[in-house]
């Protein structure tokens, strides 16, 4: 069994490949998750203004994109636009449907934290000569972001599994490189692997998430 | 005075950690005795109380209440919990359910009635309480005194041989400490044996039997209310109800 | 032919969409049918996990917390390529099905484990000894008291989360599931049009944002008070 799912030899053949993968991922992440934040903090900005005209479509493409699934996002933009004689190719594309996808959710996340903010916030700020933007930028994000903290955190995991997506319209982030490898050894090792350093990544962020969720959850009582 | 003794409480230690809260308390209670247990907060009075129905696991001693052991293992706890009415200081009452819900819950789920004859038992519980016309509202619609009377109901429905108090109007605003004293007060003359822990002084004086003074895990002095309101034996004693009526 | 009726031309492709339309209604019900199951085994398995971690048996619980973190950490994508195209060297073959039904169930386990137990959690002791008091058993108290009032709790992070997870069942194209997406593409493939793609993209929102309005909604009804 640990032949099969865990061969040494495999594992020292196929590691140049794989840590390329995982070099990428962590590229790309770099790149989506900033990507993701700007495009939710734009969302939750034009939120603030309660404006009926502002806030429908808002809320029509927040849960526009939160019923489609990304990857059928990825593959509209990936195998459709090159009809309309647009190929942007892999990477690009991700970083689109990212841009897009994950926006809507931060935004999401930020808007709420905006709005736990108690308008008092603002007009103590205003009272001492802020600006509308400033009283935003120095009195309400700061706390908002610190309210939202686990949904934002919870929503970056989120981003950075979602990388693996990349894999299908060929970007040579982790999974990907691991397919490869598997393909070319004919031994699934490569992929238990990428498995395992997703993981080991991965699991400091959750344990942190489950404690503050938990705690979260426990104070609204 | 009382013949036999329906709560027995002999030698009970209790530890959380390194703390020793319960130093060796013994406690009889006779029957229609209604104890009233006063002190300084972190004094032990209300674990006494929840050792008492075992909310709380003594580290030692032995507890009979109506002839049933509680702390043997043999014994159905749930059974005989059933036997003993608790009231907290924070009502604790079910947030989901109806008045009527909260008060027939145990009478359906313990005592295996119908909920016909539940709903029958509960209405004539929230009856003995004031609170007939309040049967269908939930617990957020109940001021805290209403709130409180639905939760002694959720006991009496269940016709304990002895009710235990703990703050029972500790958490209430002024105006409606009387009515749930009300209860409190009708529920003795109807025979009830009673152990409160409160700071209700005005009350202990004019309804209880006996007044137990507890400091520091143990039991310091104890007699008919106005022997102690007005001659404690020990400077504790006094100090503590000194504190207490300049309040 | 002017610009637009190209576009419409290659996108809204009429004779190529009534053509696919029978294949992406079949992807539908495929799709539904996974999500179904994906909800109803995830979710009931992550409750089962939560009751069984209010047990408070030490060595299950460290097994539990394991096994929601390990499924919490790992892409989805990646745990239906370790099952499609790993386990079949231990002999053990599923369908791509089975394979995306499998992993996404596991998924929401394991989200729905961590809400349910937070919501668990998250009851006032005092409930716990109000209900101990009037004589009902651990058992009794969790599923008449404690329940009722997680799962209240529970119910807007949970739609969610069950949301996010549910439409990754498009990931089943990448294990050669008929879903929605799966047809899409080969239709779109046999017909050198991206039109099926639109459908496809159509019936997702079809099937989805009607669930992520009630989802709005019932956030608002179940929303914290504080």
């Amino acid at each position: 069994m640990i032949q099969t799912f865990f061969n040494f030899d495999i594992i020292v053949a196929s590691w140049p490949i794989v840590m390329a993968g995982l070099l990428n991922t962590v590229l790309l992440s770099l790149i989506v998750v900033p990507l993701g934040l700007f495009g939710g903090l734009l969302l939750a900005l034009l939120a603030s203004i309660r404006h009926p005209l502002v806030r429908w479509p808002l809320m029509a493409w927040v849960d526009f994109f939160r019923a489609f699934p990304p990857l059928v996002l990825l593959i509209l933009l990936f195998a459709g636009l090159p009809f309309a004689g647009l190929d942007l190719g892999g990477f690009a594309c991700v970083a689109i449907a990212f841009f897009l996808n994950t926006g809507a959710y931060y935004g999401e996340i930020f808007r709420a934290g905006i709005e736990s903010i108690p308008a008092g916030q603002v007009e103590a700020a205003r009272s001492t000569g802020l600006g509308r933007l400033q009283a935003l930028g120095y009195i309400v994000l700061p706390q908002a972001v610190r309210n939202v903290m686990p949904d934002l955190l919870s929503n970056t995991l989120e981003v950075v599994k979602l990388t693996s997506l990349g894999s299908v319209v060929a970007v040579p982030e982790l999974l990907y490189q691991a397919r490869q490898a598997q393909s070319l050894t004919y031994n699934p090792t490569p992929i238990v692997v990428a498995a395992i350093i997703y993981f080991l990544m991965l699991w400091p962020l959750v344990r942190l998430l489950s404690r503050l969720e938990n705690r979260a959850l426990a104070g609204r009582r | 005075m009382a013949t036999l003794s329906i709560v027995d409480a002999r030698a009970i230690h209790k530890h959380f950690g390194a703390l020793h809260v319960l130093k060796g308390v013994d406690l009889k209670v006779a029957e229609r005795e209604l104890v009233f247990v006063i002190g300084p907060s972190g004094s032990g009075k209300s674990t006494l109380l929840r050792c008492l129905n075992r909310l709380e696991e003594p580290s030692s001693g032995s507890i009979v209440v109506d002839g049933i052991d509680m702390l043997d293992p043999r014994t159905d706890i749930n059974h005989a919990r059933q036997r003993i009415g608790m009231v907290f200081q924070s009502f604790n009452l079910y947030p989901h359910m109806t008045a009527l819900g909260n008060v027939t819950l145990a009478l359906r789920k313990v005592a295996g009635k119908s909920r016909a004859e539940a709903d029958r038992l509960g209405h004539a519980a929230l009856e003995r309480v004031g609170l007939a016309d309040r049967a269908e509202h939930t617990p957020g619609q109940l001021s805290g005194g209403q709130q409180q009377r639905v939760a002694i109901a959720r006991s009496i429905a269940l016709e304990p041989r002895v009710m235990l108090f703990d703050e029972p109007t500790s958490a209430l605003d002024p105006e409606l400490v009387g009515s749930v004293l009300e209860v409190m007060r009708s529920l003795r003359e109807s025979g009830m044996t009673m152990i409160v822990v409160s700071h209700e002084m005005g009350f202990a004086r004019n309804a209880a039997d006996r007044v137990v003074f507890m400091d520091d895990g143990l039991i310091v002095e104890q007699g008919a209310p106005a022997e102690i309101f007005e001659h404690p034996a020990h400077d504790r004693t006094r100090a503590f109800i000194g504190q207490i009526q300049r309040h | 032919m002017s610009t637009w009726d190209r576009f419409v031309d290659t996108f809204f492709n009429g004779k190529v969409m009534a053509k696919y339309l029978p294949d992406i209604l079949s992807g539908m019900v495929v799709t539904i049918e996974l999500a179904v199951l994906i909800v109803i085994t995830g979710l009931g398995a992550g409750l089962a996990l939560a009751l069984i971690r209010s047990l408070a048996i030490r060595p299950l619980n460290w097994l539990i917390v394991f096994t929601v973190d390990l499924f919490r950490a790992l892409p989805p994508l990646v745990i239906i390529v370790l099952i499609y195209f790993g386990l079949p060297y231990a002999d053990l073959s599923f369908s791509g099905f089975v394979s995306t039904w499998l992993s996404l169930a596991l998924v929401l386990m394991a989200f729905s484990e961590e809400i349910f137990w937070a919501g668990i959690t998250s009851v006032h002791k005092g409930q716990w000894e109000a209900s101990r008091s009037t004589g009902l058993s651990f058992g009794q108290t969790l599923m008449n008291v404690v329940l009722p009032q997680a799962l209240r709790l529970t119910i807007p992070p949970l739609t969610n989360r069950t949301i996010a997870i549910t439409k990754g069942t498009a990931l089943g194209t990448v294990v050669a599931v008929t879903e929605i997406l799966g047809e899409a593409s080969s239709a779109m493939s046999n017909s050198y049009n991206p039109s099926p793609l639109m459908m496809g993209a159509a019936a997702y929102l079809v099937l989805f944002l009607p669930v992520v309005v009630l989802a709005r909604r019932l956030e608002r009804k179940f929303a914290w008070k504080r």
